[in-house]
Parts: structure tokens; sequence; C-alpha cells
């Protein structure tokens, strides 16, 4: 084949683009082909296919999205956590003059990789997953107000994973950090498909994140039960709600920011370069005014999952709830405003650092407040240890000390000797597991049985918690201590051998996460198998207080047979309170939107997009936008998108369930 | 219990007492205040962390599920008096660290010339500053001393109890220089100068490094920082003055490339434009200087001929290619300078043209335009340069 042929097909796709001379890399990819190959042909022979089609991959019910997120989340920390355990090999080893087992070429995309996935593919996809799934069931809805366009931020969501994948076995990732700065993601100093593939990915996932913020608020404001005011909405509402407002407000920024990058790698514009009047200083200042407000969009809504499970497991009314609403939107206002002290070290005048600094301090005061109320709400209260109250406990005694390390980074001359130290990475990586996956592991726990019917085997569990806790503290404590020593991050190799016992520390926390996240995957495979054992039919296991725990477990597809109303916010135990009785006939039929396949074919075209563009093959790239505008125009001609589930249906369901109740009530 | 307790931690403090915390003990004043400051600010949060840490496990403890002894009230939510405390108590905290933050930004703002070599030891006349030019190159440190003329490649040395004002840029991307003994990080950014006060108060040697990742070569982006008494400083500048090696524009820009784990290299003399050319990112001859375009542009820029004024890419460290749809790598040429305009007028004058070579400004895309403000424009008005494409329309 000539060679312009060839390269008007395949752009910059060359056989040297796949990594076949590395051992580790080939590894991996014959593992994970093996296990995929497996998998598909486990559902070929099971033919799953056309049940996954139909019932997952086209669903737009709101709840089988949750939990496709879900999966989606679990799969990427897999990926993520291998990242995390190379990494801390290659340090725990690379001393007294050993290279350690990962050249600088493949070190610098771990680490990169590492935190992209553990931010945008799976601390993301498991915090949306979880707001899709409970959102619409603690306000009373019966799905999302776009289910649409829910289905499809999902599949964006997937494609940007999917090109993030790919890199690994396709080219090569990022080696810039997991922000890119310029000038080094810059084409002159990164010339390679690697920054490409984090612009795409993360582009392709922005859409979906975007679109399922915008779904979320809207749903939340105007898809309430009658009764619902919003000092009414649960907590965990409304963390969400403030959540989506953080995202629709900051990930255009996002968007825009990678756009601009993008111009200045594919059509020689000048925004970050040095020479031409750019200025890479914008882009530090752009990235962190998504970025700031994003840890938050992280934290809040398991904020939400702790006030609701400290509330519920501790008996008890949540304390000051018209406090927390308040603390909530003030964290939300103030997180746009505290942007620079990610790089109060670039030279900015003092009062610019300390404007910063002390907004950055602030913030603490309503999170502290947040703390005092789940304290009090535990005060007089009757504590059950349960899982997910274990992992509240946990996050409170461990999210204090990030927290306070965090504002001790505040202080700008204290930064300017802990910046980009280990000490740093200590301290978000104490705030992100110790709140974050503290808290998805605290919720998942806790509304496991809401969505399969089912509770999670506690022992496994409490195997699992206490790897994770012990692990986290072995982790990430010798690095608080190593960053005291002025040891900064990324680094690949050391020379001073005095460091090394702290590392091998570290080393075996992260094996003890590598035990917690393996008894996690056991507590599931456990608990599926046993499920007979561990069955709630009542679908209100813990003694609920909020709505999601009126209907069944799982809900069935319409949620809830008649909207509830609401007089309280703790509406179902208002209701138990006042002898709530299912209503048993008068069903009426139920209007539902339809399933459709046009989020799968439209994030699979913006794969095939993202990929033209990232190996510079053209014709693929236009080929595929224009199918993606000629697709989400054909979706509009689309008139089959909702129907009526009949009366006598839904009275089937309702009576079935009536029979459980009653089979449970002779038993017990 | 106790007792193995403290078993236990035995073998933590033989492991913490192995250990240099060299930002909890340091040897520069400036980095004394800063640790100072964070030792204020932990015991300050302490103040109110220990106490909820406390309370957590206590009530976590107290009202158990299966301690019935304790009160039980599953209706009281609300405590007007509970919540003044609640938000009150991290208010205070925070107003103190915030009158704590104020303050030791701005005394400890690196731009700000330090007033004092150690507690009770103003800074006077007779301390004369050392200046030190920094560069963070790919991937080494270049340290130039415009006071002696002589340059350091990965190691630097200051005389103790003297004031150093480091002047930082950039090569290529962007670093940190940071010497934890010394004083706090400050980013060296290309194209831009950052500055940084400090001083040194004991001697010895301490370790120095790029505290932001900057490549494949940053993990041996380190240096040795000698804190030198008087003599000691003087000898070293004469051992570096008596290197065989010199930095002219040439030798700099055969440095700069790209490389890993230099060793240390001495220079034993400078050329003095160099760190202003690095700065201005115009150290290839013909380039022209950040600070000159910007001056021009301040003056209203050269009009659409300025657009032509660029040159193909000679020199280049990196082997870079353009944007894929972009121009050519191309940069912008240096109007007429100074040395030119005289090294010009010197050859009129002798018939002498070893002395500055002129430049061949044939392959300026721009040749033959007229000069901005003379006369009519309509020369250039004919080709724009779209400059979307690679094809010269």
């Amino acid at each position: 084949m000539p060679e312009t042929l060839t390269k008007f097909i395949f752009g910059r796709l060359t056989w040297e683009s796949l990594p076949l001379h590395e051992p580790i890399v080939v590894g991996t990819f014959i593992v994970v082909a093996l296990g995929g190959l497996a998998l598909l042909g486990a559902v070929t022979y099971f033919k799953l296919w056309g049940y996954l089609w139909r019932e997952w991959f086209t669903s737009v019910d709101h709840k089988k999205i949750g939990i496709m997120y879900m999966v989606l989340g679990l799969v990427m920390l897999l990926r993520g956590f291998s990242d995390a355990i190379m990494m801390r090999l290659q340090q725990a080893i690379a001393f007294n003059g050993s290279e350690g087992y990962l050249n600088a070429h493949h070190y610098d995309q771990i680490f990169t990789a590492h935190g992209v996935i553990m931010i945008f593919f799976v601390a993301m996809p498991f915090v949306t997953g979880l707001m899709n799934f409970v959102v619409p069931l603690q306000i009373g809805a019966r799905d999302v107000s776009f289910p649409f366009l829910n289905n499809f931020s999902f599949w964006m969501t997937v494609g940007g994973a999917i090109l993030v994948m790919a890199s690994l076995f396709v080219g090569e990732f990022a080696r810039t950090g997991w922000l890119a700065y310029p000038p080094l993601s810059g084409i002159n100093y990164s010339p390679d498909v690697g920054v490409d593939y984090y612009i795409w990915a993360l582009q392709v996932a922005g859409v979906g994140t975007t679109l399922s913020g915008i779904n979320l608020i809207c749903t939340i404001i105007k898809m309430r039960a009658p009764g619902m005011t919003m000092m009414r909405m649960p907590v965990f509402t409304w963390t969400s709600l403030c959540t989506n407002v953080l995202i629709v407000a900051s990930f255009p920024v996002l968007t825009a920011v990678l756009t601009l990058l993008a111009l200045d790698r594919y059509v020689g514009t000048n925004f970050f370069t040095n020479d031409f009047g750019g200025n890479p200083m914008m882009y530090v200042n752009l990235i962190w005014i998504w970025g700031h407000p994003e840890v938050y969009i992280l934290i809040l809504p398991l904020f939400g999952v702790f006030s609701e499970v400290t509330s519920t497991f501790s008996g008890k009314r949540l304390f000051g709830y018209t406090s927390m609403v308040y603390a909530t939107v003030v964290i939300t206002i103030l997180s746009y405003l505290v942007w620079l002290h990610h790089f109060f070290t670039m030279g900015s005048g003092a009062s610019v650092n300390s404007f910063f600094g002390i907004t950055t301090m602030i913030i603490s005061i309503p999170t502290g407040a947040k703390i005092f109320n789940w304290l009090f709400t535990m005060y007089r209260g009757r504590i059950r240890f349960e899982l997910p109250m274990m992992w509240t406990v946990a996050f409170m005694l461990t999210f204090v000390v990030g927290g306070m390390t965090g504002v001790l980074l505040a202080v700008p001359p204290a930064d300017f000797v802990l910046h980009n130290s280990l000490f740093l990475i200590a301290h978000f990586h104490n705030v992100i597991i110790g709140g974050v996956l503290f808290g998805l592991f605290a919720g998942i726990a806790y509304w496991w049985p809401k969505a399969f019917g089912f509770k999670l085997d506690p022992f496994w569990g409490k195997v699992s918690f206490w790897c994770w806790v012990l692990g986290f503290w072995f982790a990430f404590m010798p690095l608080y201590i190593l960053g005291l020593m002025g040891v900064t991050r990324r680094m690949r190799v050391f020379d001073d051998p005095s460091l090394q016992i702290w590392f091998v520390i570290a080393g075996f926390g992260a094996a003890l996460i590598a035990c917690g996240i393996a008894a996690f995957l056991v507590q599931i495979f456990v608990s599926i198998r046993k499920r007979a054992e561990l069955v709630d039919v009542t679908g209100d296991p813990w003694g609920g207080r909020t709505l999601e725990w009126s209907t069944s477990s799982p809900p069935p597809a319409y949620n809830f047979a008649f909207t509830p109303v609401i007089r309280d916010n703790d509406a179902w135990w208002d209701m138990k309170k006042a002898g709530y009785r299912r209503p048993l006939s008068g069903f009426r039929p139920i209007h539902m939107p339809s399933n459709t396949g046009t989020g799968v074919i439209l994030a699979a075209l913006s794969v095939a997009l993202g990929f033209g563009l990232i190996w510079y093959m053209w014709w693929l790239a236009a080929l595929s936008f224009v199918c993606l505008i000629a697709t989400a125009i054909g979706h509009t001609f689309n008139y089959h998108r909702d129907f009526d589930i009949p009366a006598a249906e839904v009275a089937q369901t309702e009576e079935a369930r009536t029979k459980l109740l009653a089979a449970q009530g002779a038993s017990a | 219990m106790k007792r193995s307790g403290v078993l236990l931690l035995f073998p933590l403090a033989v492991l913490l007492s192995g250990c240099d915390f060299v930002v909890l003990a340091p040897a520069g004043d400036v980095a004394v205040q800063q640790r100072d400051l964070l030792v204020i600010s932990t015991l300050l949060m302490l103040l109110i962390i220990v106490p909820v840490m406390a309370l957590t496990v206590f009530f976590a403890w107290r009202y158990r599920q299966s301690s019935t002894k304790a009160p039980y009230t599953p209706d009281w939510d609300h405590s007007t008096k509970l919540e003044l405390v609640i938000w009150a108590a991290p208010l205070l905290i925070i107003i103190c660290l915030g009158a704590l933050t104020w303050l030791g930004t701005h005394l400890l703002d690196p731009y700000r010339r330090i007033d004092r070599i150690e507690a009770g030891q103003p800074v006077t006349q007779g301390h004369k500053p050392l200046r030190v030019e920094v560069v963070a190159l790919d991937w080494k440190w270049l340290f130039i001393y415009p006071d002696y003329g002589i340059a350091s490649v990965n190691e630097l040395a200051a005389p103790v109890n003297q004031p150093i004002d480091f002047r930082i840029t950039s090569s290529t991307v962007m670093n940190s220089f940071y010497v934890p003994a010394l004083a706090g990080q400050i980013y060296a950014m290309p194209g831009m100068e950052t500055k940084l006060h400090a001083v040194i108060n004991r001697p010895g040697t301490y370790t120095g490094f790029s505290a932001n990742y900057s490549g494949a070569g940053f993990s041996g982006m380190r240096f040795a920082f000698h804190g030198l008494s008087d003599q000691a400083f003087g000898e070293w500048v004469t051992q570096s003055k008596s290197a065989q090696a010199t930095l002219s524009r040439e030798t700099y820009l055969a440095l700069e490339r790209p490389s890993e784990n230099e060793p240390v290299r001495h220079y034993a003399s400078v050329d003095p434009d160099l760190y202003g050319a690095i700065l201005n990112l115009c150290v290839e001859r013909g380039k022209m200087c950040m600070n000159e375009m910007m001056s021009i542009d301040a003056k209203g820029g050269l009009g659409l001929a300025g657009v032509r004024n660029t040159l193909p890419l000679q020199y280049d460290k990196l082997a870079r290619r353009g944007a894929v749809f972009g121009n050519d790598p191309s940069y912008v040429a240096s109007i007429c300078t100074a040395e030119e305009a005289a090294a010009a007028a010197r050859a009129a004058r002798n018939d002498d043209d070893s002395g500055w070579p002129l430049r061949d400004l044939s392959p300026l895309r721009g040749v033959g335009l007229l000069a901005p403000g003379a006369g009519s424009r309509r020369a250039d008005a004919g080709a724009p340069s779209l400059g979307l494409l690679r094809f010269d329309l």
C-alpha cells in the first residue's frame, strides 16, 4: 500500500504505537483480553446479549442507570488502584542506585493515569450513580426529568473511560500529571498522543457529567412530591442539588480550557505557549477554577450520605437540619473563591495569597459545623453499629485529620514548604479516601438492600472495612512524615536511603487496601450467593426515615404506585408514626418513558470521533462527527418515547408485594 | 496494656529519630519562620480537632445500642445554644488563624527583602545581598552569579548570614525551585521571573530540587546547596573562576538541550546579557525578545507587517513539531537590535564586518514589505496569512 494511503487511513497510528516491546503492558493486555473474552463468551453462551441490551444498556430507568454507574466506577477503581500499587512498588524499591522496575516513560504515565482515572472515572461515576439511584426515590419521583439524557450521560462517561483504557494498549497516555499543565502538555513538549487521549477522554466524559448535572437539578427542583418544600428535602437530596449546581457551573470551564489546549495542539494557536504571547498561568487558573469546585462536587453528596446514615442508625432526627442545609450552601458558594490556593507558589502578591488562604480557612467553619451536627445526632441516640455506621465513625475520625492538614496548607507560608510534597499527597488522599470513599462504602452498604432486595454480608464487609481503614493509615501517615522531610511528589528514584523504610510501610498500607478491595468484591459475591438468607422483603431494613424506604426493594419500575404526600423532612418516619397503610386498590395507569438505544450509539460515535482526532485519522473524525449530528437529529423524530403501564399490571405488582409482606408477617 | 502500648511505640520512635525532618528543623531563617507558623497553626487547630475526635469516640461508645442506661431522645434535633457554640468555636479559631495568616503571608512574602538575618539580628546597611540568577533547564539547574561573573550547574553556594536575592526563571516548562533547609519554594516559569529572598544561617551542605514535575528527567533534577563561611565562599568563587569552561550564548544553547542527571559544572565567566536573554526567550540570535515584543505591542504593534515578521525555526532543542493544522514552527524575528545597529554602523565606517555578523534576512516571510507606517500598506494586503493551513496561500 502506498505510504500516503496508509497515512490517510491510519493517521499517525503505526505498528510502533502498539506497546509490543513492553512486557508489563503486553502481560496486562493478555490478562485483560482473556478476561474480556471470557466475559463476552459467557454473555453469549448464556444468551444474555438481548437481555442486557433491552433491560440495561438502553434503559432509561434511573435506578438501572445508577447501578451501571456504580459498576463502571468499580471496574475503573480496579484499574486506578493497579496504577497506585505499581507506583507504591516502584517508590519502595527505587533506592541505592536502583532504577526500580519502571522507566520514566512508564512511571509518568502511571501517576497521570492514576489521578485522572480516580477522579473522573471512579469517584465521579460512583457519586453520580449514587445520586441517580437515590435522589428520585428520596423525592418521591418516578424517574429523572430527562430520562433519555440520563442514559446518554452515562454512556458518554463510559465513552471517556473507554478512551482512557484504550491508551493503555494503543499508543500511550499523557505524561504530564493529572491536570496536564502547559507548556509541558503543549505540542512542543508532548508531541505524542498521550495528551490528546487525555483531552478527548475528558471532553467526551465531560459532556455526560454536565448533562447529568442539568438533569438532576431539574429533577430536584421540579419533581418533588407534593408537600416536599425545599426545607423538607432529605439532606442527601440537598447536597446532591448543591453538587449538581457546582457541576453545571464548573464543568463548562473545564471544557473551555481543554478546548483552548486542544486548539494550541491542533491548529497552532498560542493560548498557553511560551512564545507568541501565550501564558501558561492562564491555564493553571482556569483549570483550578474547575478543579476546586470539583473536590466539593465529590465530597458534598457523601456529606449527605453521612447525614442519612447517622440519623438512621442513631434512630434519631438529624441534629440541626437547617444549619446543615445552610452549611452546604455556604460551602457551595465558597468553593468558587478559593482556587488560587492550589498555586500560592506562583508568585502572586502577599495580599492575593492571604485572601485565598483565608477564604479557604473559612470553608472549614461550615464543614466543622457539619461534623458537630453529626456528633450531636449521635448524642442521646441508640447507635446501631451496622456497616454504614462503622464507615461513618471511621470517616469522622479520619476526615478531621485531613481537614486539619488542609487548613494548614491554606496558610501560604506553610504551603511554600509543603506544596507539591508528599504531605500534600497525604492530605488529599486523607480527605478523598477518608471522606469520599468511606462515604461511598457507607452509601453502598446502606442502599444495597434497596437496590437488590437483600443486605450485604456483614462479615466480609467488616473485613473490607478494617483493611481499608488500617490500610489507609498505613499508606498515608508515612507520606505525611516524608512530606515533613521535604520529599516531593511524582519522584521516580531516590538517593537518600533513610527514606526507604517509609515507602515500604506505605507499600504495606497499599497492600492492605488491596485486601480491602478484594474483601469488598468477595462481599458482593458472597452476598449474592447468600441472598436468600440476607433477603429483606419489607423494603425498610434499617428503620429508615426517608421516602426511598417506603417502597419495595428493589423498587418497581414506577417507584411509587401513588405519589406520596409529604408533611415532614423525615417523610417516611413521619408516615410510619402516623400509621401509614399501603393503598391496596384504586391503581391507575402510570405514564413512563420508553427505552432507547440512541444514547449508546451517540456515545460510540463520540468515541470514534475522539479516536480519529487523537490519531489524526481525519476521515474517521469527519465521518463520525457527521453521523453523530445525524443521529442526534434523527432521534428528535423518534415519537415512541413513552408508554403507560396499565393499571392491571400495577395492581398485579402491588399485590405480589402484599402477598410477600403477608408471608413475612406470618412467619415472623 | 499500657506498657505494651509504649513498647509498640518504641520502634516508631526509633524510626522517627533517625529521620531528617528538614522542614521542621531548617537551617535558614525564612524557613525557620515558616516552620514556626506551621507549628503554631497546627496547635491552634488541635484545640478543636482533639475534642472533636474524643467526643466522636465517646459518643459512639456511650450511646451504642446495647447501653440501655444512656438517655435516648429520638425527636431532639435542635438547640439554639448548641448551634451557636458549633458555629462560634470554629469561627474563633479561624479568626485567630486568619490574622496569623495575613501577617505571616505579608512578612514572609518571598518577593519582600528579608529584614533580619536571625531572630534579634536585623539586616543592616553592611549586609550586601548576594544576587543569584536561577534557570531551570531540562533537567538541571543553572545558577548565575552576576556579582562575580561566574556560573555553575547543579551546585549552589552562598555565604552564611548574608541575604540572598534569587531571580528565578525556566527555559522550557514549569519547575519549582526548592531548598527546604533554606526557604519555601517558588515556581520557575519560562518567559517569567519569580523572586525569592532568603538567608542561610548554618554552614553545611543541603539538598535542593525541583518540586514541580517537569518531564522524564524530573527525579534527577537535584542540586547541592552549600552554606559556606565567608572565607570558604571566597575560595569557592576563586575555584569557579579557574574553571576551563565559559558560558556564552552558544555554550548555553548546547547546555539547555534536554539531559538527565547532569554532573556539577562550573563556568569561569558568563555572558552578562545571558540571563536577560533566557528570561526573554531570545538566546538564539535573531529572535525577538519578549520585552522588546511587549514594548512594541504597547506602542501599537507592527500592524499587518508584524504578522509576517517571522522566521522558520532553525535552532530547535527538542526537535519539536508544530501543530498539525498550524504553521510550521517559527519565531518572531527581532527588529534590528542595538548591537546590530552598532555593528552595521561599524561595518559601514570601517568596511569591517567581523564584529557582528549581519543577519541574512532572506528567509524572513515578510521580506520586501514596507516598513510599518511608511505610506501604502497595499503590498502586504495582497496575500494574507491564514495561518491555519500549511499551504502558502
